[in-house]
């Protein structure tokens, strides 16, 4: 019995003529969710079929891949993409963030910072900012064509009326050039500043909704905010247990069933580079 | 005075079923106009035709707007129509629920229309909405409440805050007292008498509650089966009423 | 003395529909003119002509033809064939009318009952508030019913109320439905005043007066129905 033969990075070359399309167009409307004809992928939805379909129709025989889960290389589903695309297309693949070419990553963005020529492929799970105030797709599209965001302050204003202070931690919304509000996928609030005015290419790909977006290199993304309660960062009163870093994003580990928990750095490339920093 | 609104020939028809026709009115500041009738008399198509809500099959209606100039509504873009309606206008919905935002708090719902003008200050927009609650007579430590959490007379007086907040001219009203209580009703419509006259509100009230339409409008206009059957003073309408229809509606109720 | 009512060839009959169409009438080809500062009273045989004619006037009631000409600072204007917001305008600034009945709202007080015809003119809240207070005391309203809502009055306490929302506001044209009925001697008396003083200011009274000495004692003629 012969081995199934794939075209390179298991889509054929129509799809991803397609998709590829849609990021042309997703580039020219930065924060725009440009529907797709998203297809049936080996895995199911919720496991990243958006950022496997994007990194699908981009890779090429050159590229040095890199993919992370939770900022970690070494996780299942990070594995698993990873040897989905060795397999399907042979390419070279890498831990190292500095030396990856395209980086998809399902909830995280890597510490160290992007180079111009990196792309960046995020995993969306709900596409639209305005989904949880406003369920109606029709709806919703006329928003964002109208620019109407008043409903993102709303929930907002909620927030700091319910907690005390805006409790959006991840997925936070923030405006594209000044236009669309998007959902920049789950990853922390802590990353958001990151995404403005990268040299990277950041592609946004959601499967299962059928929707890609984009913030091409330079572009400006602002995190939402009221002028008495600007947004914030996330920040630690302890640096990471193993390698001293501060200012990452940690990680809380429970070691024991007696309440004992360490912090670490969420991005293990990032961790392990300061290891050897201090080697 | 400068008309407010101007509406000439409004018709809405599915098919061959008529829903209003030949329906023209002019509307000016401060007045109120009662459209009463019994169901299927056309009422609420006409004023979801007028308020944009419905595209109308026939007819025109003009506005004129903040600025000065007189509008026809048709000739406005979305956008434009859909600031018009959260801005200059308002709606009272009969069920609050569709009226208001139920996933959000109460001064959330007030906020609302300031925010989406642009107002970015959290502790300003709270102060407006704390401000408006209490002209509606909704108390501030229930300011942060769901609407679930609030009694029908409250979510619908929620409503008029939410309408309100943004200083609108033009308020439609699809029968605000539907369901309430006698006594809440008493107090909403209290209320919306001393708003009215105190911002010069101009409204357009649907109703099949001639006391209601009494208490309420300076105008009114009659309708059976899409059209209009009388139109005039509301006093006059109530007391010296002329179409046969309309001094059948007028002996059916027991005191008006 | 400058004329401010011109009555023309007014006619008004009543036609029920429910009633298989019969047609009551009720005046045809009346005539009348009242200057300013002027007292008339309308008489004539108990029925529905004197208040229907007093209704005519503020546009309550739709004439069957003829002419209402009233007077106001815009020159003058036609009640019957008038669009309803230029009456309404007239109902504001120049016609003031006290009905035979309070029409009771639950839960307004007495007193801004009273200051409404102030308000809606645009005075300023407190002031408006004192004048109705001072005509509610004037028309011996104790103070402890101001802040109440005239629903649970009695009916000679309710009239009083209507009768000082019908004095809140200077008007050129006053129109009273029989003002002194389910009155005491005294209040009598004080309402009478107040139709003096609104005749010395330049008010046309146009009266239904129940009671034939108040009425002359009021009004120097008639408009005589038949």
């Amino acid at each position: 019995m012969n081995a199934p033969v794939y075209n390179f990075a298991y889509l054929n070359e129509q799809t991803k003529r397609m998709i590829r399309r849609a990021i042309l167009k997703a580039v020219a409307i930065p924060g725009y969710q440009v529907p797709f004809a998203s297809r049936e992928m080996p895995m199911p939805y919720g496991w990243g079929t958006g950022g496997v379909q994007v990194t699908a129709a981009i890779l090429t025989p050159d590229d040095t891949l890199k993919v992370i889960d939770q900022g970690a290389d070494d996780t299942t589903n990070a594995v698993s993409i990873r040897k989905f695309f060795v397999k399907t297309s042979g390419v070279a693949t890498t831990e190292k963030t500095e030396d990856a070419t395209i980086i998809q990553t399902r909830h995280r963005i890597p510490e160290t910072p992007l180079t111009a020529g990196q792309i960046l492929v995020l995993q969306v799970p709900i596409p639209e900012p305005l989904r949880f105030l406003e369920p109606r797709e029709t709806e919703t599209r006329k928003m964002h064509a109208l620019e109407e965001y008043g409903v993102m302050h709303v929930k907002l204003y909620e927030d700091i009326a319910r907690y005390g202070q805006i409790a959006t931690t991840y997925a936070y919304p923030a405006k594209v050039a000044d236009r669309y509000v998007f959902d920049p996928s789950p990853i922390p609030k802590f990353d958001n500043p990151k995404l403005d005015n990268s040299p990277a290419l950041q592609l946004f790909g959601a499967g299962r909704e059928k929707r890609i977006y984009a913030v091409p290199p330079f572009t400006k993304v602002k995190s939402l905010d009221f002028e008495d309660h600007p947004f914030e960062v996330q920040t630690w009163d302890q640096p990471c247990s193993i390698c001293g870093a501060e200012g990452s994003f940690l990680d809380e580990i429970v070691t024991d069933d007696k309440g004992g928990r360490m912090f670490v750095c969420s991005d293990t490339d990032f961790c392990a580079k300061q290891q050897d920093a201090k080697l | 005075m400068k008309t407010l609104l101007s509406a000439r020939d409004i018709g809405k028809s599915y098919g061959n079923r008529v829903g209003c026709e030949n329906v023209s009115f002019d509307l000016h500041a401060g007045e109120v106009l009662a459209v009463v009738g019994e169901s299927g008399s056309g009422k609420t198509t006409l004023l979801r035709c007028l308020s944009g809500h419905l595209q109308s099959s026939s007819g025109e209606v003009t506005y004129a707007m903040r600025d000065g100039r007189t509008v026809n509504l048709a000739s406005l873009s979305e956008a434009e129509r859909r600031l018009l309606m959260r801005t200059d206008w308002g709606f009272v919905h009969q069920d609050a629920r569709e009226g208001l935002r139920m996933g959000v708090s109460g001064g959330a719902n007030v906020g609302e229309r300031l925010m989406a003008v642009g107002a970015r200050h959290y502790g300003n927009i709270r102060a407006v909405s704390e401000d408006w609650l209490a002209r509606v007579e909704i108390s501030k430590d229930r300011m942060d409440d769901s609407p679930w959490a609030y009694s029908g007379g409250m979510r619908q007086r929620l409503q008029i805050a939410r309408n309100l907040v943004t200083s609108p001219r033009l308020i439609f009203m699809d029968e605000p007292t539907g369901g309430l209580d006698v006594s809440v009703q008493a107090r909403l419509l209290d209320l919306i008498r001393g708003l009215v006259r105190k911002f010069n509100l101009a409204a357009i009230v649907v109703t099949h509650d001639l006391a209601v339409a009494r208490l309420l409008s300076s105008r009114m206009m009659v309708m059976q089966q899409g059209r209009v059957i009388e139109t005039g003073l509301t006093d006059q309408v109530l007391e010296d009423p002329q179409a046969p229809y309309t001094q059948l509606l007028v002996s059916s109720v027991l005191q008006v | 003395m400058s004329t401010v009512l011109k009555i023309e060839a007014l006619q008004k009959s009543f036609t029920l529909h429910q009633q298989g169409g019969v047609v009551i009438p009720v005046f045809d080809g009346l005539n009348a003119e009242v200057a300013a500062g002027e007292a008339v009273a309308i008489t004539g045989p108990s029925g529905r002509g004197k208040s229907s004619l007093l209704k005519l006037i503020y546009g309550s009631y739709r004439a069957s033809s003829g002419r209402i000409l009233v007077r106001s600072s815009e020159g003058w204007a036609n009640v019957v064939a008038a669009e309803p917001h230029n009456v309404l305008d007239l109902r504001r600034t120049t016609i003031g009318y006290v009905t035979q009945f309070l029409r009771v709202i639950p839960r307004v007080p007495a007193e801004i009952i009273v200051a409404e015809p102030l308000l809606e003119r645009g005075v300023d809240e407190a002031e408006a508030l004192g004048r109705a207070r001072q005509l509610l005391a004037k028309l011996n309203i104790p103070e402890r019913l101001w802040h109440l809502s005239p629903m649970t009055f009695s009916g000679g306490e309710q009239q009083r109320v209507n009768i000082a929302r019908g004095f809140a506001a200077q008007f050129p044209i006053l129109l009273l439905d029989e003002p002194t009925a389910s009155l005491d001697a005294e209040n009598r008396g004080r309402v009478m005043d107040l139709i003096e003083e609104a005749k010395a200011a330049g008010s046309a009274v146009i009266a239904v007066f129940h009671d034939e000495n108040e009425r002359h004692k009021v009004c120097a003629r008639d408009i005589a129905l038949h």
